[in-house]
């Protein structure tokens, strides 16, 4: 426990934080951008600067980069302080030099970081009369769009794709103005979690290609939080729908299972829903005709075709519990299967029964990240439960040192 | 004033001229065996019989200053290294990558003497227990990477370098390595992230080089000039070393100062700590060329603030430059005569700030731009009032702690310098370009 | 451990890499704790056959130093004097930092580009020399100062350019 001073306000905090954090967890806003909680600090952007005092009585203080100072006992600082106050701006305006402010075109906006962080710090004169530095954009695949001209550098991409990710195909190249974060060369991105620079990227230079084949703003979509069903992992995310198209997918934060992450294959793969071929009320087919029905009278023609027959329901681990337990009541317990072999079942009934009696600990993926030793038996974790890929590799680069507490730095 | 270009080495006399006496008997010393008939590793013999902690006692005594500009006291930077606690590698490195604009002494002292810095490097490795040493030389230096080569080939013969040196248990060996042109790399961070083969960015401080550095291990970087005042210290000791300044400087030792522009003279001499400027510039590089005027001057690189005419008297040393609104650096200083405009003068070291910055934090990588850009519009006579507002607001944003290295300070230095003492050169540029503007309209 | 399938194919090194490059990027990696260390050496060896590193080669280097493309063409292009598109038989490094400055640098570059008919960044058309500015070459006391290929020259003139390219065909 430790106690900060902010503004003059008192306030207990957990002491391990760092200032940003603890701030936001208080609920008091300070802009940044290369911060990101799974990602940790580098200190690059220079947005989040309050001034830091030694004790109460000096009144000078100097500017700290609030994500960069440990939110310690006896802290003092002070947002509102004027020179930390115009620093913040002057930031937002050397970023401001050199973008497009293509928001009216921009993708990102509406839910952009660097709208919200601009209104937070109060910059709206443009001072700069001079060019802007401009790039080439590559093809980064079907799901990804590239539009480099908005980026900020605060190198978040390049941090999530390679060392959080462990990504081979991503990273920064040139230098001072013209540093450029992309592929070697124009290409599908590799990495099966590619579609999180969406959202890592505080701009619009990655957005979701997915969604701008129908594009609609942030504040027409209708949310409602989900789970997905890609895998059993259980990832939450927030489908937006708009005119009863499901438009995309993003991430809902779940602190157990998924936190900041989702794995290509949930946050794209939903294209299914939309399909026009996909039938969206009964249909019956006769004799090569297709005719569309009612539900009641879809319902009534099959109790109507099973009724005192023998009926064997065949249930798939696929689908639902509740799906399966339906037609398991529907059937009869005898007449119903799980669809698995026996073999398998025996085994998953093995393998439950350990769970439940064993005293065996089903760790949370969240929990796997800080594990020393992870043994994976005769599975593909990637293409089965990708999102705890995820984390068995955030925990090994944690152990192998590429992610050392000496290497706070990119590239 | 000097008539004649006066030689490094002054007198040659080695207890006044440590660094660079041996160059009065050879043009250059380039093999074991001259070296060592000129006093050479002697002060290394003498190390390795101490106890490597009464080695560092005897570098803090002399408080020797580092030399690559930062003046920090090396002793003291040798202090804070990790305790050896054989857990693994222990590094040292020399950052020969010289690329400060108006610096070349680190040029000569390789390309002549490059037994010197090896010698030096023997005593810090053998004070500090590294076990691994890399010269990081600049790519450039083609010629200072050979013979640096060739010498160390020629001392691994003599048993210097290598398993169980001379028998006392400790083996260390030294590799160069050779950059490939970045400025940045002159960054005691960015250069040790360069040499494990990264993007030359710097890195925050904690944790210090000293604790974690090359490959997460204890690692000391000093620059050339530093290492090479070492082996004299052993010689002759920590009070002699700092009588060499006395009645001068509080600042112990010899320096290499010099001179580069438009003297008659350019070059380098060796001369004790708080040497004015005037005795560099009038006896040693002759004065300025015929029917030039000093107007401006830069003590120790482009990082340095510029100082005006009436400041040439003062001594070279760190504390009175810093007095003056400046910075020592490298002590090469670099004149600027009064035909030489100050805004185009600003303006070609703001570009080289620009194109040299690593691109990791906002400030450096977009206001180093704009400050080029404004001082281009100026030069042009584009340039409005804002526009020199704005330069001067840019200095006190691209300060220390507002930016993640200390290369965006660098750069504010000279704007900081020239605006401040010739704040009128850039207010004509804005004036004339009303004139323009009020010309074309009357056509 | 993989987790991410390793999509890229194995590229073979030897067909193209000279076996003396191989050898001399083996024995720099033979300096350093970690392979990685040795990418500028690498880099610098490789270009020494083109006067430039293409991207065949870039892969080959990553494959011998375990290293990723993407991190190794993010040193490649960090660095001023590693070149990853072609350039002329010879390039000419002018410095264009203060010292030089002071000693008329800018006047030196306009008679380069007059003489050669490019600008800086360019090659001439018959591909022998590709004009480049540099930060300080350290040999400040002899400005203007500018390097071509491996030599330094100090105390050039605008008179003296012809003669001096004279010597790089």
């Amino acid at each position: 426990m430790a106690t900060i001073h902010v503004d003059g306000k008192s306030y207990e905090v957990n002491g391990s934080e760092n200032l940003l954090q603890a701030c936001l967890s208080l609920g008091i806003d300070i802009p940044y951008f290369c911060w990101h909680p799974s990602l940790g600090s580098v200190g690059s952007c220079r947005q989040c600067a309050v001034t830091q005092y030694a004790n109460p009585e000096d009144t000078r203080g100097r500017l700290v980069m609030s994500c960069m100072t440990p939110a310690a006992d006896n802290t003092y600082i002070s947002i509102e302080d004027n020179e930390a106050k115009n620093f913040r701006a002057s930031i937002v305006e050397f970023l401001m030099t050199n973008h497009p402010h293509d928001c009216p075109v921009c993708e990102e906006g509406g839910h952009c970081h660097l709208q919200d962080m601009t209104v937070m710090t109060q910059h709206d004169r443009r001072r700069y009369r001079f060019t802007k530095r401009t790039h080439y954009n590559q093809e980064l695949g079907s799901f990804i769009s590239h539009e480099m001209n908005r980026c900020i550098a605060c190198y978040r991409c390049v941090r999530y794709y390679k060392d959080y990710a462990g990504g081979t195909d991503f990273g920064v190249y040139a230098s001072a103005s013209r540093v450029y974060f992309g592929r070697p060369e124009s290409g599908t991105l590799e990495s099966e979690f590619s579609g999180n620079l969406t959202e890592v990227c505080p701009t619009g230079v990655f957005t979701d290609k997915t969604h701008s084949e129908r594009y609609n703003r942030k504040w027409d979509m209708q949310y409602a939080p989900s789970v997905c069903q890609g895998c059993s992992s259980g990832c939450n995310i927030s489908p937006g729908e708009r005119y009863g198209e499901l438009r995309r997918v993003e991430n809902r934060f779940n602190g157990d299972v998924n936190q900041y992450f989702l794995c290509d294959k949930g946050r794209f793969g939903t294209g299914y829903v939309n399909r026009a071929d996909r039938p969206r009320q009964p249909q019956f087919r006769t004799a090569g005709n297709v005719t569309t029905v009612s539900v009641d009278q879809a319902l009534d023609t099959v109790i109507e075709n099973i009724q005192a027959k023998k009926v064997l329901g065949i249930g798939s681990p696929r689908a639902s519990l509740e799906s399966n337990f339906a037609l398991r009541e529907l059937v009869g317990q005898e007449n119903y299967s799980t669809g698995m072999s026996q073999k398998e079942q025996n085994l998953v009934e093995l393998a439950a029964s350990i769970m439940q009696t064993e005293g065996v600990y089903n760790p949370t993926m969240r929990e796997i990240e800080s594990y020393d030793a992870v043994l994976i038996l005769g599975e593909d974790l990637t293409q089965t439960a990708p999102r705890m890929a995820l984390s068995v590799r955030e925990k090994q680069s944690q152990r192998n040192g590429s992610r050392a507490p000496y290497s706070r730095m990119v590239g | 004033m000097n008539t004649e270009p006066k030689p490094i080495y002054g007198d040659g006399n080695p207890e006044t001229h440590p660094l660079t006496w041996r160059l009065s008997k050879q043009e250059h010393v380039r093999s074991a065996d001259d070296y060592e008939a000129l006093e050479g590793y002697a002060g290394f013999k003498k190390a390795i019989g101490m106890q490597p902690k009464e080695v560092l006692d005897v570098i803090k005594a002399a408080t020797v200053k580092g030399r690559g500009g930062a003046g920090f006291p090396a002793g003291i930077k040798w202090s804070l290294m990790a305790p050896n606690d054989n857990s693994g590698p222990r590094y040292l490195i020399c950052n020969a990558d010289e690329m400060e604009p108006g610096t070349f002494k680190d040029r000569l002292l390789m390309e002549k003497l490059p037994h010197q810095l090896i010698e030096g490097m023997l005593i810090a490795a053998y004070t500090l227990e590294a076990t691994q040493g890399y010269i990081f030389i600049r790519g450039e230096y083609i010629e200072a990477a050979g013979y640096l080569n060739e010498a160390l080939d020629q001392i691994r013969a003599k048993g210097y370098l290598g398993e169980n040196i001379q028998g006392t248990g400790w083996s260390f060996d030294l590799h160069v390595h050779t950059g490939a042109g970045r400025y940045i790399c002159g960054e005691e961070t960015a250069l040790i992230n360069s040499l494990e083969g990264r993007r030359a960015n710097p890195r925050t401080k904690p944790p210090f080089p000293q604790v974690a550095g090359a490959w997460g291990r204890p690692t000391i970087v000093n620059n050339v000039e530093t290492y090479n005042n070492l082996p004299a210290i052993m010689l002759r000791g920590p009070e002699w070393y700092i009588g060499l300044s006395e009645g001068k400087s509080k600042d112990p030792g010899t320096k290499i100062y010099g001179a580069s522009g438009k003297v008659k003279f350019p070059g380098l001499w060796e001369l004790p700590f708080g040497t004015t400027a005037r005795e560099v510039i009038e006896d040693h590089a002759g004065g300025m060329r015929d029917g030039l005027k000093l107007k401006a001057w830069l003590p120790g690189g482009a990082s340095t603030d510029f100082l005006a005419a009436e400041h040439i008297d003062l001594p070279m040393d760190a504390e009175s430059i810093m007095k003056a609104g400046s910075r020592l650096g490298t002590c090469l200083l670099m004149v600027v005569d009064e035909t030489q405009c100050m805004v185009s003068a600003t303006r070609n070291l703001e570009e080289f700030f620009a194109r040299e910055s690593c691109g990791f934090c906002t400030p450096c990588r977009d206001g180093l731009p704009w400050a080029v850009k404004a001082l281009k519009a100026l030069e042009n006579g584009e340039g409005k009032k804002e526009d020199i507002d704005h330069l001067q607001e840019l200095t006190r944003k691209l300060w220390i702690g507002k930016t993640f290295c200390a290369h965006a300070p660098g750069a504010m230095e000279p704007l900081m310098g020239a605006l401040k003492h010739f704040r009128g050169e850039f207010e004509a540029k804005v004036v004339n370009a009303a004139a323009q503007v009020s010309n074309a309209e009357q056509v | 451990m993989m987790i991410l399938t390793d999509k890229k194919p194995r590229v073979n090194v030897e067909g193209i890499l000279t076996a003396e490059e191989i050898h001399d990027i083996e024995h720099h990696i033979g300096h350093y704790p970690y392979p990685r260390a040795a990418c500028l050496d690498a880099l610098k060896c490789v270009q020494r056959r083109n006067g430039w590193v293409d991207d065949a080669q870039m892969n080959a280097i990553a494959q011998m130093l375990s290293m990723s493309v993407a991190d190794l063409e993010g040193v490649a292009t960090f660095y001023n004097r590693i070149y990853r598109q072609p350039v002329g038989r010879h390039v000419i490094l002018l410095c264009d930092s203060i010292a030089c400055f002071l000693m008329g640098a800018e006047t030196l570059a306009e008679a380069f580009q007059r003489e050669l008919g490019i600008s800086f960044g360019q090659t001439t058309a018959d591909g022998r020399f590709t004009l480049l500015p540099i930060c300080c070459l350290g040999n400040c006391d002899k400005g203007p100062t500018l390097m071509i290929d491996e030599d330094t020259h100090g105390l050039v003139e605008v008179t003296s350019i012809k003669q001096l390219l004279e010597k790089y065909v």
